[in-house]
């Protein structure tokens, strides 16, 4: 059986009397990706520093293809770094800057020169190896940072915000070229830390939400978010409406539906504002949990006729669509996004909505 | 509306020509002190340096001075006074701010604090501190039981003008160099790091490279202020040492032989202002190749 690429074992990051980062266990197996997904101050940024070296756990230990490197310097790693606001050296050209780790391991010159072509080509930065980094776009500089990562092949990379300095349409446009480099370098593990969510869908196999220094939840994308086990997951991978919920009689996990709070396609009853709905546990809900329903605005209906009576507080437009915010009869507060608001009623008066069932149930409070 | 337009044409001649000449004004009162209080006492200064003591005008003085085997050697011993000087505090003064920049310690802040205090002291009171430091009556030669005369005998000598120079020019290299260091993003020295290069290699490809028009600014406004240095070299009291300020000092002072100290002191002036030039030079040279619009740096392609 091979090592994992990245092995994180109780990592604990301090710096002073703060805690950046606790006891963080993490796995990434080679060529997977996976994304460090969390809010500013979450650790997810510190979590990757831990893995480069920038800086020193104060607890656990960190592997990189089962060695243990906690106490090895950066330049010992052998990792390919990218950063927010790229870090290219301004006083080098392009194609130095991307020979620059080659060079610091003092490859012969002739396979520096290969390398740097055949890196340059690859993000699609041939045409511009003489220019300085201050005369490229921000995008341009980027490629240029992931080609100077990938230039000393790299077993893992690790991608600090890098689409973050960028515009919306240069990070569209960069997202796609990191898909495609993922495809073409599929051995390359990535760790890809980011406060977007997107982004995080996008690129990851899996992802790690963090919060507060800690790790709420590692899964597979998809998992996480169709079927989050945190509250928190749930709201930050999606956006999800958390409404409290009654369960109407708690189940063990693996109930056959005999006692009726399970059924058997899996589903529990809950009820929300006097109404009954079917959800998707995704944990164990212990008899007298707090629960919550994760709804995604988008699987929101707002019909005149929808079974849950609720009033409509604003609409905001969304350039695709309307988002509506609601408030149910028992005073919780929810967000649907539609495509057109015709037929509805005006702000300030009532409408029906309707959640579909298989929405998924986290206890509340949980990750949070 | 014509009664109202008919002045508002007769002032706009008298308007334009006003602010045609408001710049003018205002550069006058800065023009008026530079020309009083410099250029005039320069020209005075080169007049005098061409008329001899009988009062006749021409290079007689100039040629008497610059061949004289005085003239010759405190020239020589300016320079390498100066260039030496120069040479230590470049290596002092980058060390330190390495040292403040990467290599925090507690009371690191302090440390720059004092050598910014340096900044503020007369040149003379590090000479005065370094006799009674290292003079032969001084506290080192009574702390090694020597007394007055003393095992430790440097300081009457260049070498004592030398430390004292690079200790209290040490701050001008450090202080625009540590400003430069500061402004080296560490993302750049982790990255650097991560693509596998040891601390020597980042700090002599990234750091210094970023640090190198402070750092050639310094040592320019270094090397000309040690090349001025009188107060050192007249407050150690070191015989041997004449540098151009000193034979300035001399001739006019305690010779009275004004056209030769002003021969002197011109050629003094026209040293730094070559020196000033080149510092400007460095500059616009450097500033243009970092912009990446100048000559071709040492990148892959020859051409």
């Amino acid at each position: 059986m091979t090592a994992p690429a990245v092995e994180l074992r109780g990592v604990s990051v301090h710096f002073g009397r703060t805690v950046a980062l606790r006891e963080l266990d993490l796995v990434v197996g080679r060529g997977e990706a996976l994304a460090l997904l969390g809010p500013s101050g979450s650790g997810k940024s510190t979590a990757l520093k831990a893995v480069a070296g920038f800086v020193r756990p104060h607890s656990g230990r960190v592997l990189l293809s089962g060695v243990d490197v906690t106490d090895a310097p950066p330049h010992r790693r052998g990792l390919g770094v990218v950063v927010q606001n790229y870090a290219l050296f301004p006083h080098m050209r392009v194609a130095d800057n991307v020979a620059f780790g080659l060079r610091a391991r003092r490859m012969p010159r002739r396979e520096v020169e290969q390398r740097v072509t055949e890196v340059l080509a690859m993000v699609g930065m041939a045409d511009y190896r003489r220019r300085y980094p201050r005369e490229l776009s921000g995008g341009q500089q980027q490629r240029v940072a992931i080609a100077r990562a990938l230039a000393i092949r790299p077993p893992v990379l690790l991608l600090d915000e890098p689409l973050s300095a960028l515009d919306a349409a240069l990070r569209e446009e960069m997202l796609a070229e990191l898909l495609r480099l993922r495809r073409e370098l599929p051995d390359t593990a990535m760790v890809y830390v980011t406060h977007d969510q997107g982004e995080a869908l996008a690129l990851a196999d899996r992802v790690a939400v963090m919060r507060d220094a800690r790790l709420v939840e590692v899964g597979p994308t998809a998992q996480l978010y169709h079927r989050p086990r945190a509250e928190f997951t749930a709201s930050f991978l999606g956006a999800a409406n958390l409404l409290p919920v009654e369960l109407v009689a708690a189940a063990p996990e693996g109930s056959d539906g005999s006692d009726g709070t399970v059924r058997a396609d899996g589903l529990a009853t809950v009820r929300l504002a006097g109404a009954e709905l079917r959800a998707e546990p995704t944990g164990p809900l212990p008899a007298g949990t707090p629960v919550a329903l994760g709804v995604r605005p988008h699987r929101v209906e707002v019909r005149a006729d929808a079974g849950l009576p609720a009033r409509l507080l604003g609409v905001q437009w969304r350039g695709t669509g309307f988002r509506l915010e609601l408030e149910l009869d028992d005073g919780s507060r929810l967000r649907a996004d539609v495509s057109t608001v015709d037929g509805l009623p005006a702000v300030g008066e009532r409408v029906g909505v309707s959640i579909p069932d298989g929405c998924p149930l986290v206890p509340a409070g949980a990750g949070a | 509306m014509t009664a109202v337009a008919a002045p508002v044409a007769a002032t706009a001649p008298r308007e334009r020509e006003r602010r045609r000449w408001a710049p003018l004004l205002w550069l006058a009162p800065p023009m008026l002190v530079v020309l009083g209080f410099f250029c005039y006492p320069l020209a005075l200064v080169v007049r005098q340096s061409l008329v001899s003591e009988s009062g006749e005008v021409g290079l007689a003085v100039w040629r008497h001075v610059v061949t004289s085997p005085e003239f010759t050697a405190a020239l020589g011993r300016t320079v390498l006074l100066s260039v030496g000087a120069t040479a230590g505090c470049v290596l002092l003064g980058t060390f330190l701010a390495l040292v403040l920049a990467f290599t925090p310690f507690p009371g690191a802040r302090v440390v720059s604090r004092v050598v910014d205090a340096v900044l503020a002291f007369p040149s003379f009171l590090i000479a005065l501190s370094f006799t009674f430091l290292y003079g032969s009556a001084g506290v080192l030669n009574a702390a090694l039981g020597g007394g007055a005369g003393g095992p430790v005998d440097f300081l009457y000598g260049p070498w004592g003008v030398l430390l004292a120079e690079v200790t209290f020019y040490t701050p001008f290299v450090m202080r625009p160099v540590l400003a430069a260091f500061a402004q080296v993003p560490s993302a750049q020295l982790d990255v650097a790091a991560s693509l596998g290069a040891r601390p020597w290699r980042v700090l002599r490809q990234v750091v210094l490279p970023e640090a190198w028009p402070a750092l050639a600014s310094g040592t320019c406004l270094t090397l000309l202020m040690t090349m001025n240095e009188f107060g050192i070299v007249l407050f150690v009291g070191a015989k041997d040492v004449i540098t151009l300020p000193m034979l300035v000092h001399t001739k006019g002072i305690v010779t009275f032989d004004y056209p030769a100290a002003c021969v002197v002191a011109v050629v003094n002036v026209v040293l730094s202002v070559a020196l000033y030039t080149v510092h400007r030079w460095v500059f616009r040279v450097l500033g243009t190749n970092r912009a990446g619009e100048g000559r071709a740096g040492a990148g892959l392609d020859p051409a």
